[in-house]
């Protein structure tokens, strides 16, 4: 194992160079200048041109590369185009916030759907099944904004038990840091929740065919036990990639919750640099998502071979 | 022996309760204004920023030698008085007594001649002071002298201007850094002192009152006066969905918001604790540029066909206007401005599609494709494409209207190149009406080729008006000059004027007074019940 995890691990650097060249690429190859965000509207080529040649812009694109990975290897992200502020210190400000809204939203999103997908696979057919089915296709087809202004209206608006926005650290207090994400993760679960369940099932159902069910049932276990121990343990490998895959989807999908909620994460500010051609933000921020994808495919990796002991890497 | 070490250290320990209680109450009751803004603010040098976030940064933390009234009337602001002398050439400006900068250093007239020399390179009124000025010299620490070679009041006009170049003022060694590289000390002397340590780009931004601030005795008039303030702190909040911001709002998370969008606005027209107050002079002028450099915009009629063509109302209706809040103007300085002139002209914006249809006729139009640009991403500027396109569609004009985001219209319009290779016939935007409304700071009706704006288009008789006007200190001579540049703007379709919409404001009923000025300003509004 551990030699796998080393191979891995090597193996990362090499995604990780064709991200970053694929990436600068890109951003250079399309169309946007930050000199024209930062200066506005009624600036004149000549303030632009000098606007450039203090981002150092103005330079052939190979040298900016040079220089960006030059930095780059020494652990510097660079410096806001716009801000002027360390590209570093944004993205930890802003990583607290998506940390906390996908944990939350996976925890609630595991916690829910697990035993709603294995009680629907339990009653296969019949109305509760049927019931989960249709819910997780309203689930999953709701966009997340309506999810979001429905449950805003509702406790917020209406019943006045929550706020309508922002973001806490959890050093303001733990009910403050709480109260404001009940409702972010539970719009942005509501689809993982849908997904999760309809896997479980699935996957329980498929299990619940096996042999080794009917004789953990011949021998005389519970129903529950049979479901939990035996189909539940059995089916945990599309499960648990489903989680991982889940993980991932959500550090790409935050950024309508965060808009709709005012939580100040990693989504907004993807979109922000995007929007303002901020090009050391996309970077930093392109290449951490994509570092963030392969630990999750490595973790997922490691968990089929504790979960299941015929996989050997 | 353990009695009385026990009871200091009750005594100690109640002590430092007391203390904290009081020190937390006194925090819990400093005074926020929490304020959505229309956009986040991200940049902090507003003298190389024209965005309009950073202006209005600008004038929470500088503050500006003269300003204008409510009235348009130029008025001493950290300045006491002005002296012309008897030629009218040299204006000698002496600062008040007591201005600090927010580092507890005096404000010298070092520090003014330094901010003038820096936004001057930047700013076009500046430029064009610039040009007429012999010199500008250090009097004494607290008075400083320009020169011009000439008798004008370009000094007066050029530093009161409300436009999105303000002529703040900064401490030397801040205003001493080159033009094109941004400031990195956020050091005023204005009414509110930056909180540096709580800016987070694209988050929010927060100012504390400046305790050593000495404003003027006069009340707030515009953007002149004193400026009060009556609040502990302004929080400015980036919020992206305005729906979010009008549910704040009406669950009291916000006590403001700067810009709400005409289609929100029926959710607060009715709510029991919010206002919502109209201000025309903070509206926005939309505007269409035209490509003069390429076919079919080199030609003066079809320019002229399409100024025909375009119903201003249309425009305004598409942008969700509430038409309660928006007006057509054929002014090209803005209807209301000091030197509006033709406000009552009904050639441009009145849609006469079939006159347009004649002119493309005369013209001999022959189908060149007009590439309009439609920036999709900015919901204001994404209406409008789609209304001109129809509009010129029905006269007659052949139209790709092609989208992209407002990133890409930026770097295209930049672009002289016929619409074949990338180049572009025309595209929309709106501007603030104060940066419209002084001739020769407009950048929308500068006619001087290659150094124009987008459109480039080169009138030199339009040029040499500005520059009279620039020289001329009589008012009604101005508007006289004001005139026939308004006539020759339009004629040769430099711009073309689509109506003017007013910002309108959301406050929390327990908010008040806030001064009406072209820009929005906190000093002077209060905030009760907290």
């Amino acid at each position: 194992m551990p030699i796998f995890l080393l191979r891995r691990l090597l193996a990362a650097i090499p995604v990780l160079a064709m991200v970053a060249v694929i990436v600068f690429a890109l951003l250079r190859l399309s169309p946007g200048d930050p000199a024209i965000i930062l200066a506005g509207d009624g600036a004149t080529p000549e303030q632009l041109n000098a606007i450039r040649a203090s981002m150092g812009l103005d330079k052939p694109v190979m040298v900016q590369f040079i220089v960006w990975i030059g930095h780059l290897l020494r652990g510097d992200l660079g410096t806001s185009l716009i801000s002027g502020l360390p590209v570093a210190g944004m993205i930890a400000d802003r990583f607290g916030p998506t940390l906390a809204l996908c944990i939350g939203t996976i925890v609630i999103a595991v916690a829910l759907a697990i035993p709603v997908g294995i009680l629907a696979a339990w009653q296969q057919g019949k109305l509760l099944d049927r019931l989960v089915m249709a819910a997780s296709v309203v689930g999953f087809s709701v966009p997340g904004f309506i999810i979001g202004y429905v449950l805003i209206l509702l406790f917020a608006r209406w019943l006045g038990w929550l706020p309508v926005q922002g973001y806490q650290p959890i050093s303001a207090g733990l009910w403050p840091f709480i109260e404001r994400l009940i409702l972010p993760t539970l719009t942005l679960s509501t689809a993982y929740i849908a997904l999760i369940a309809r896997i479980v099932r699935t996957s329980v159902i498929e299990v619940m065919g096996e042999d080794f069910i009917r004789t953990a049932r011949a021998k005389g276990m519970t129903e529950a036990a049979v479901l939990i121990r035996q189909a539940l343990g059995n089916a945990a490998v599309p499960i648990v990639t489903i989680i991982g895959v889940s993980i991932a989807m959500l550090i790409g999908g935050v950024v309508v919750t965060e808009s709709v909620f005012n939580v100040p994460g990693l989504g907004r500010l993807v979109l922000e640099a995007v929007l303002a051609r901020d090009y050391p933000i996309i970077q930093a921020l392109i290449l951490l998502f994509s570092m963030l994808y392969v630990l999750i495919n490595l973790v997922i990796d490691v968990l089929y071979s504790l979960l299941d002991p015929r996989i050997r890497y | 022996v353990l009695q009385p070490t026990s009871n200091i250290r009750r005594t100690a320990c109640a002590v430092i309760t007391i203390m904290a209680l009081t020190l937390g109450s006194a925090t819990a009751k400093a005074q926020t204004i929490t304020a959505v803004m229309q956009a986040s603010l991200r940049s902090l040098d507003p003298v190389i920023s024209t965005a309009d976030i950073v202006r209005d940064y600008g004038y929470m933390v500088y503050d500006t030698l003269l300003a204008l009234d409510a009235n348009h009337k130029v008025q001493p602001q950290m300045a006491e008085k002005w002296t012309v002398s008897p030629d009218g050439k040299t204006y000698t400006f002496t600062l008040r007594d007591g201005l600090k900068w927010h580092d507890g250093t005096p404000v010298i007239a070092d520090d003014c001649v330094a901010s003038i020399q820096r936004w001057a390179s930047q700013d076009k009124l500046g430029q064009v002071m610039n040009s007429l000025m012999a010199s500008m010299k250090v009097v004494d620490a607290k008075s400083f002298s320009m020169t011009f070679k000439e008798p004008t009041d370009i000094a007066l006009r050029a530093l009161s201007r409300p436009s999105n170049l303000a002529p703040f003022m900064m401490p030397k060694r801040v205003a001493q850094t080159p033009p094109g590289e941004p400031i990195t000390e956020t050091i005023g002397s204005g009414p509110f002192r930056f909180v540096a340590s709580e800016y987070r780009p694209g988050v929010q931004a927060v100012f504390e009152k400046f305790k050593d601030y000495v404003p003027r005795r006069e009340p707030a008039s515009g953007l002149a006066g004193g400026k009060v303030v009556k609040v502990d702190r302004v929080k400015w909040v980036t919020m992206p969905d305005p729906m979010t911001a009008m549910n704040a709002i009406m669950s009291n998370e916000v006590d403001f918001i700067e810009d709400v969008p005409a289609d929100l606005m029926p959710m607060l027209e009715h709510s029991p604790d919010v206002t919502l107050i109209e201000y025309k002079e903070q509206g926005e002028q939309n505007l269409a540029r035209l490509n003069f450099t390429q076919p079919p915009f080199s030609n003066k009629l079809i320019r002229q066909a399409a100024l025909l063509a375009i119903d201003q109302k249309d425009v305004l209706q598409a942008q969700g206007g509430n038409p309660k809040y928006y007006r057509t103007c054929p002014s090209v300085f803005g209807c209301g401005s000091l030197l509006a002139t033709d406000v009552d002209d009904d050639t441009p914006g009145k849609g006469n599609s079939a006159k347009a249809a004649e002119l493309l006729k005369q013209a001999r139009y022959d189908g060149t494709p007009v590439v309009l640009l439609d920036p999709t991403d900015v919901p204001a500027l994404a209406a409008m494409p789609p209304v001109i396109a129809q509009a010129l569609r029905k006269a007659g004009f052949k139209v790709q209207l092609q989208a992209m985001d407002w990133q890409t219209v930026t770097v295209r319009r930049a672009s002289r190149e016929p619409a074949s290779k990338g180049g572009w016939g025309i595209f929309s935007t709106f501007t603030p009406l104060s940066s419209v409304a002084d001739p020769v700071g407009s950048q929308s009706v500068a006619a001087n080729g290659p150094a124009a704006w987008f459109g480039w288009p080169d009138v030199p008789a339009i040029e040499t008006l500005r520059l009279k006007l620039a020289r001329t200190s009589d008012l009604a001579e101005q508007k006289k000059i004001a005139t026939q540049i308004q006539h020759l703007v339009i004629d040769d379709v430099v711009v073309i004027p689509l109506g003017e919409r007013s910002v309108v404001t959301a406050k929390r009923k327990n908010v008040s007074n806030q001064v009406a000025a072209s820009v929005p300003v906190f000093w002077n509004m209060t905030k009760t019940g907290e």
